[in-house]
């Protein structure tokens, strides 16, 4: 394989040819968000206000920190069409939520991002464990969200068809912060019935997505039943949504999976979808999400310095940047934070590894089942 | 520093993740600590009942003994921990080192586990009140010619312990002679006593698979009482509020525990001091059974000039100076906090700080990293200020003025009532009221414990149903 043979040097030429192409696709993206007659109203109306072009003065990835913060206050309320590029105008419009347990959601529009992206992770998944022409389960949350038409798409993308539950991850904040356990946990085991019984039905699921609250969840239950996900037929998982530790990943693959591939993601309706870089025993279980770039950029930066990136192996708070056609957002800074990750053979650019919740955040941050 | 594993059944499990033990003084970090996951502990406990059953392969009878000779080993072994192992001394510095307590209260407490080890079968004796302890290991037997059946509510009792005080683990030493296997999720600061306690039984002959320790954060705590048929957890009032009801969960929250004065004694107050100070002292009034209230109907404001004298003697001492009484926080703030509560509650009208006069500066006093609450006495002219009901880890008592007739009704929740009265009907209101757990009579300190008596319900109760079994022929 190409990335066993991968010299130091290799590695550094194609980080730099990520990078140029990067600096090429933002270009484009710029070029396209800022133009009148293929911008959004939002974008555009923003232009007027900067006292510059973005479209003559953003050159390169870098150039993008002459934007102010993103503030993710904006994707709030409508009208949501304001997101929407003129050069989609008249195209079938989806839109997707994300957060709300209380309060507006935030919202952002899509086209067919969630196709794309979900068709450039199906690239990364072993065919091993992701038989093509295998049905899928999805196990997570249902609703407003962008995660269960990506999950179908992708099955049917791989030439499955995808099984869902219902799962409302914010009736599950509420039930958590209400202190109601008991509720909570009949609700788990209500979502873990739905899945049991799909698994039980003959359908020949192969493939899963679910969080890795839930994968806990089910593999525990379907141990209470003498059987384990690998032996109820699942082969290949793809994981994420909440914090993933490496003990957890450790634990899971030790004790939960029985066998079965299983594969951390990190993402956001916002961001779509970064994957991880082969974990194991032989790194300690360590997980490195990279951005599916150029679409999308993860930056780990300074945590009291949002412009400043630190350095590798550094901590610092996730900065994620979104560049295609359909949603520009520059900037925009999570609630995670983690250790910034060199580049590596599969995914020639930064990564972000130790992913858990923003120390400024953490305190208040309610993490659910999603 | 020591690497501290959880152990599942016995077995050493490090995780990847840790939680380090950290010196409170010198902020040095004195043991790393595995953190459990919650997953793991559900997983375990689908082997809960190999607990009961190992012990169950052994007599009542000799887990008493063994628990006798865990006692000899606690108190005086030098004993595996983690990676490493540990002297008595050893425990004593690093119990006093994490949790702010001096050593010569941790010398102190060792004692209460070493007795309460020792006493076993009288404390089984009494707590089963006389049964016949092979009963717990069959489930059936005869007394007084009926035939009787207990049967075991749960494997295992799952523990959620406390930092504060170590005095609490002599609360659940009498679990494993009852052939009731631990799962315990040790308190953060306070990993010491578990771990020592459990080697010592091993070394002893308790089977390993009847213990497990998983350390970690709120998330384990939760996932031990969920998974545990029956738990006992330690906690604030809104831990007690959550799990109030709960027939599988046995709260232990703050004690209110407290002095009443009858009418027929008040006025020989001064004779109780030395029983006022030391249920409000001792043990650095860390404990639910410390007293936080001291209810009469006159003379209360004497009571609480008094007390504070005697309490201004007291000093923020090194926890090793053989002098030290007074426990530090540890963690940072929570001093300030807890002050800034007290003087918000001073602002309401009929309230005052009886110990401010004795002090030359604010109640935290700060020595490096250890922060101290100096012992402070409120006075109270009516049981409606809202700082009558608050009870603090360090030595703070209200005395609040309250005619007797209307006492049992303001006290609220007691733990402890050691009620200093000889009329007939204030006792028989007193034996009378549910609000009210242990109940002393006369000039006894609410921290003194009579081991052979229940504490917050029986455990036996707790742990095993009598209920009806007949059968046709011979068993």
């Amino acid at each position: 394989m190409k990335s066993e043979t991968q010299t130091p040097a290799d590695l550094a030429l194609r980080a730099r040819e990520a990078r140029t192409a990067l600096d090429a696709h933002v270009r484009e993206i710029v070029a396209w968000h800022f133009d009148p007659a293929s911008g959004s109203p939002f974008w555009l109306d923003y232009a007027g206000k900067l006292g510059w072009d973005p479209r003559r003065e953003i050159q390169g990835f870098s150039d993008l920190s002459r934007f102010p913060p993103f503030e993710d206050e904006w994707l709030r309320g409508g009208p949501v069409q304001r997101w929407i590029p003129r050069g989609y105008a008249g195209k079938p419009v989806y839109v997707f939520e994300t957060g709300g347990t209380t309060g507006i959601p935030k919202t952002r529009v899509a086209f067919e991002d969630f196709r794309t992206d979900y068709e450039l992770f199906s690239r990364t998944l072993p065919d091993e464990y992701f038989p093509p022409g295998s049905n899928w389960l999805m196990l997570g949350p249902s609703g407003p969200r962008r995660l269960r038409l990506a999950v179908e798409h992708l099955a049917q993308h791989r030439g499955g068809i995808s099984f869902c539950v219902d799962l409302d991850p914010r009736w599950v904040i509420k039930l958590i912060k209400k202190g109601a356990m008991d509720q909570l946990e009949a609700y788990k085991a209500h979502v873990i019935d739905q899945a049991v019984s799909i698994l039980q039905a003959g359908h020949d699921i192969r493939c899963m997505f679910t969080t890795p609250k839930l994968l806990e969840s089910l593999a525990l239950r379907l141990e209470s039943m003498g059987t384990t996900i690998r032996q109820a037929g699942i082969t290949g998982i793809f994981s994420g949504g909440t914090e993933f530790t490496p003990q957890w990943n450790r634990f899971a693959h030790e004790e939960l999976l029985d066998g079965a591939y299983m594969t951390p993601t990190y993402g956001n309706t916002l961001m779509g979808l970064a994957a991880s870089a082969p974990t194991g025993p032989g790194n300690n279980y360590k997980i490195t999400y990279h951005a599916p770039q150029p679409r999308a950029v993860i930056e780990v930066v300074d945590l009291e310095d949002a412009a400043k990136v630190v350095d590798y192996g550094q901590t610092g708070r996730v900065k994620l940047t979104t560049l295609t056609k359909e949603f520009f957002v520059p900037g925009f800074l999570e609630r995670d934070e983690g250790e910034r990750e060199a580049p590596c053979a599969k995914y020639p650019w930064d990564g972000v590894s130790g992913v858990r919740p923003f120390r400024g955040f953490a305190a208040t941050t309610t993490v659910g089942v999603y | 520093m020591i690497n501290i594993p959880a152990l599942r059944w016995g077995q050493p499990y490090s995780s990847m993740d840790t939680d380090e033990v950290v010196h409170f003084l010198t902020g040095e970090p004195i043991a790393k600590v595995s953190r459990a996951n919650a997953g793991l502990i559900q997983r375990d406990m689908r082997k809960a009942s190999g607990a009961r059953e190992a012990l169950r392969r052994i007599p009542i009878d000799e887990l008493i003994a063994r628990m006798k000779i865990a006692g000899d080993l606690y108190m005086n072994a030098e004993l595996p921990i983690g990676d490493g192992s540990q002297t008595p001394d050893d425990f004593v510095r690093q119990q006093s080192a994490s949790t702010g307590l001096p050593e010569v209260l941790c010398r102190g407490n060792m004692k209460k586990n070493q007795f309460v080890l020792g006493e076993m079968g009288s404390i089984l004796k009494s707590l089963t009140r006389g049964l016949d302890l092979n009963v717990l290991t069959s489930g059936y037997g005869e007394e007084n010619g009926v035939p009787i059946s207990y049967q075991a509510q749960s494997p295992v009792l799952g523990l959620v312990l406390p930092s504060n005080s170590p005095g609490v683990h002599t609360l659940w030493l009498p679990i494993i002679p009852m052939q009731i296997g631990l799962v315990l999720k040790p308190g953060p600061q306070e990993p010491w006593t578990p771990y020592r306690v459990a080697e010592a039984f091993f070394q002893a002959g308790i089977p390993r698979e009847a213990i497990s320790i998983y350390p970690g954060e709120a998330e384990v705590g939760a996932a031990v009482v969920s998974a545990c048929g029956r738990s006992l957890i330690f906690g604030g009032t809104a831990t007690v509020d959550r799990y109030k009801g709960n027939p599988h969960v046995q709260v232990h929250g703050p004690g209110f525990s407290k002095i009443l004065f009858g009418d027929d004694c008040v006025d020989d107050w001064e004779r109780y001091l030395d029983v006022m100070v030391d249920s409000v002292f001792l043990n650095s009034g860390r404990g639910c059974i410390n007293c936080s209230g001291i209810w009469a109907s006159r003379h209360t404001r004497e009571i609480a000039e008094a007390i504070a004298k005697r309490l201004a003697a007291i000093e923020a001492l090194p926890p090793d100076d053989p002098k030290a009484s007074l426990a530090a926080f540890t963690v940072p703030g929570m001093a300030d906090a807890i002050s800034q509560a007290i003087d918000a509650d001073l602002k309401a009208p009929g309230v005052s700080d009886y110990t401010a006069k004795y002090r030359d500066g604010s109640r935290v006093v700060k020595n490096g990293r250890a922060e101290y609450l100096m012992p402070t006495v409120v006075h109270c002219d009516s049981p409606e200020a809202a700082i009558a009901a608050k009870e603090y880890m360090f030595p703070f008592v209200t005395v609040v003025e309250c005619p007797e007739a209307k006492m049992l009704d303001a006290i609220g929740p007691t733990l402890v009532c050691s009620a200093i009265t000889g009329k007939p009907e204030l006792k028989r209101s007193l034996l009378d009221a549910t609000h009210v757990d242990r109940l002393n009579f006369g000039p006894i300190p609410t921290i003194r414990l009579n081991w052979l008596q229940p504490h917050e319900g029986n455990i036996v109760d707790f742990l095993y149903r009598p209920r009806a079994l007949q059968s046709a022929s011979s068993m």
